[in-house]
């Protein structure tokens, strides 16, 4: 197994976890805390394929982790605050008990 | 023979290491490296703790501790030996948790603190030559390192399951990233004008001298001002007076180590001054040209020695603020932080980039000082405004 | 691949495991820092330093700390005492399980795959500057925009209502 399939394999195992998180745990903040987890795969693979691709002298694949890391960023702060204005709202952070549309 | 003795530690881990085969060496360089400074940084930390004791003393017209010497002996060293009781105490005292403390965070925060601050000595150049891992990155290396401090912070607040420990802990993790800003844009300024993220070349940019006088960064109107947010910046990161509201006794007992006895508040202790340490040298790295002497007749000086000089006298100019400044409110500090500190570190950034591209002549000491005294002059003004100095009016909990 | 990777790896994927599966929502914040961790060092030991140090930075030191002090804001920090788990979570599973099947066989099996590695590319920091700005400086802007969005949006979102009997105080 060559090196790079090693990286991919084990950033595809880290998005399976972060998948499984999102998909079956009940908090919002750990369906987040998923996502998050998925981000930082795609990230791993993203390096994987600059390190051992074709033309790792252009940097394609670094800015483009240097950037996702950003968005990350500014999509958790963003998700957090949505987190805590819903559970001032209804009190809850239960995703089963918000599914509700009206407020 | 100044130069043998300037590069006297580097000569001998080369010894040292020259003994082993050739596969063992980068690993052997590195374990004498970290047992190094794990001997040397500990030992200024010691003798830190006494030159404050007695400093903050001295400022409060009293003596510090004078009596201890040598234990069991009869030698009196006017009180420097304290520090050896006060680590036995330290030692030996009963270390209390409590029962419904997380036993397993409660544990792990006082090595969580450790290990960043211990990992952040690895990039700061000492002397010529002396940085263990220079990193191309080593300024991001630092300050990534010096920011994951927060989570063990945050783990020993949260572990206590004490409100005055959550409290501290939130409070003092809301200052340090406040303060992270004004730290961070500060020296984006060095890197600007730099052009480089390593701290030795960082250094090397500043190993010029014009009249006798070295091209320190301070002494430029940008880097004044960047020294000085740095400075007070660091205050901040430290938890040091006039920022220690997370840890001052007389408001919230002793914060988020309030859980805290024995053998691990020791290294809490240790963590924070050796923490302190750490940005004290890279503020030296970075404005007052690390392992360089200020004037050209003195470069016969070994160059860890300028370095260990420089930070002990900042050293000494932190102990002076702390016996002199009042404790800032936790509503002042934030503001003082955002509403301050981060314009005129933006502002700080325009000058830099102004000052290097201006022709290098007196014009442009002239335009910088003049936007960043406008600058300084426009923000005080304006953090001074809000302040209603009228008639005391009194709020009630409702 | 040299047995660091493997173990770096490991430690990495335990940690997401844990992030995903205790029962206490710190716990699992604080081993998702692990796993920040882990790829961080996974990252240094692919060569990419700029982006490892800064995956420290912006993760470990930004959002961790982020993602702690949501959970306390929305009191979730004692253990839950119903299930943690949320209805229909064997429909998750079973998605997963599928998911990682066919990135698995899409790994091993593609011809994508170079069989030669290239050598270590220069990814100085120099380099990294000089296309942040030439090459790529619209995204560079576009990105300081959304970033300052996010920011004012989060605080816009997350602000405290101005209630009528204004009892504001401060942490």
């Amino acid at each position: 197994m060559t090196p790079l399939q090693t990286c991919l394999l084990i950033s595809a195992l880290l998005f399976s976890v972060g998948f499984a998180g999102a998909v079956t745990r009940r908090h919002a903040i750990l369906v987040l805390i998923g996502i998050e987890l998925m981000l930082n795969a795609a990230n791993l693979n993203l390096i994987a394929f600059w390190r051992f691709g074709a033309h790792p002298e252009a940097l394609n694949g670094f800015i483009f982790a240097l950037f996702s890391m950003a968005l990350a960023a500014a999509e958790a702060a963003v998700g957090l605050a949505l987190v805590i204005a819903i559970y001032r709202h209804k009190k809850t952070s239960n995703l089963d008990e918000v599914k509700e549309l009206k407020g | 023979m100044a130069d043998k003795i300037d590069q006297i530690f580097v000569t001998a881990l080369h010894f040292l290491v020259s003994y082993l085969p050739e596969a063992w060496r980068p690993l052997a360089s590195s374990l004498i490296c970290i047992v190094f400074i794990l001997m040397v940084f500990p030992l200024i930390f010691s003798l830190t703790t006494i030159f404050e004791r007695k400093g903050i003393g001295r400022i409060q017209n009293r003596y510090g501790p004078n009596r201890v010497g040598i234990p069991f002996t009869k030698i009196r060293l006017a009180g420097f030996g304290q520090f050896l009781p006060d680590g036995v105490k330290m030692l030996t005292k009963e270390d209390v948790v409590p029962r419904a403390a997380d036993q397993a965070v409660h544990f792990l925060a006082p090595i969580v603190l450790l290990i960043p601050v211990l990992l952040t000595y690895a990039v700061l150049p000492f002397g010529r030559n002396m940085a263990i891992a220079d990193y191309d990155a080593g300024l991001l290396f630092f300050l990534a390192v010096g920011g994951a401090v927060e989570i063990s912070v945050f783990m020993a607040g949260w572990s206590s399951r004490n409100k005055y420990s959550l409290l501290g802990a939130m409070r003092a993790i809301a200052q340090m990233v406040s303060y992270e800003i004004p730290l961070i844009l500060s020296g984006v300024t060095v890197v600007m004008i730099a052009g480089t993220l390593n701290l030795s070349q960082i250094v090397e940019h500043q190993n010029q001298y014009t009249y006798g006088i070295a091209h320190w960064f301070v002494f430029t109107p940008w880097g004044l001002v960047g020294f000085i947010l740095f400075f007070i910046a660091s205050l901040a990161e430290s938890n040091r007076s006039p920022f220690d509201l997370p840890e001052a006794e007389s408001e919230i007992i002793a914060g988020y180590f309030t859980e805290y006895s024995g053998f691990k508040f020791a290294l809490f202790f240790l963590g924070e001054y050796l923490g302190m340490f750490a940005i004290i040298g890279l503020g030296i790295t970075l404005f007052l040209g690390g392992w360089t002497s200020p004037v050209s007749f003195l470069t016969w000086i070994p160059s860890w020695i300028w370095f260990l000089t420089k930070m002990m006298a900042i050293v000494f100019v932190f102990i002076w603020i702390r016996a002199t400044l009042p404790r800032l409110r936790m509503d002042q500090l934030m503001g003082f932080a955002w509403k301050f500190m981060l314009p005129l570190a933006l502002i700080n950034i325009l000058v830099a980039g102004i000052w290097h591209f201006m022709s290098h002549d007196w014009q442009r000491w002239l335009v910088c000082s003049a936007i960043i005294f406008g600058a300084y002059v426009v923000l005080g003004r304006g953090l001074m405004a809000n302040q209603k100095l009228g008639k005391r009016i009194y709020r009630y909990a409702e | 691949m040299s047995p660091f990777f493997i173990i770096t790896g490991i430690v990495t994927l335990l940690g997401a495991v844990f992030a995903m599966s205790l029962r206490n929502l710190v716990h699992c914040a604080l081993a998702m820092a692990i796993a920040f961790a882990g790829v961080a060092a996974l990252f240094l030991q692919l060569g990419a330093e700029f982006v490892g140090f800064a995956q420290i930075l912006i993760y470990i030191g930004a959002i961790a700390i982020l993602i702690v002090f949501a959970i306390l804001l929305t009191r979730s920090g004692e253990s839950p005492d119903k299930s943690v788990l949320t209805s229909g979570w064997w429909a998750g599973i079973a998605v997963t399980a599928m998911v990682f099947t066919i990135l698995g066989w899409a790994v091993l099996s593609s011809s994508a795959v170079p069989k030669e590695l290239p050598a270590a590319p220069a990814a100085s920091v120099k380099n990294v500057g000089d296309l942040l700005m030439t090459k790529y400086v619209l995204p560079l802007e576009i990105v300081a925009l959304v970033l300052t969005a996010a920011m004012i949006g989060a605080v816009l979102i997350a602000l405290k209502e101005d209630n009528k009997d204004n009892a504001g105080g401060q942490p």
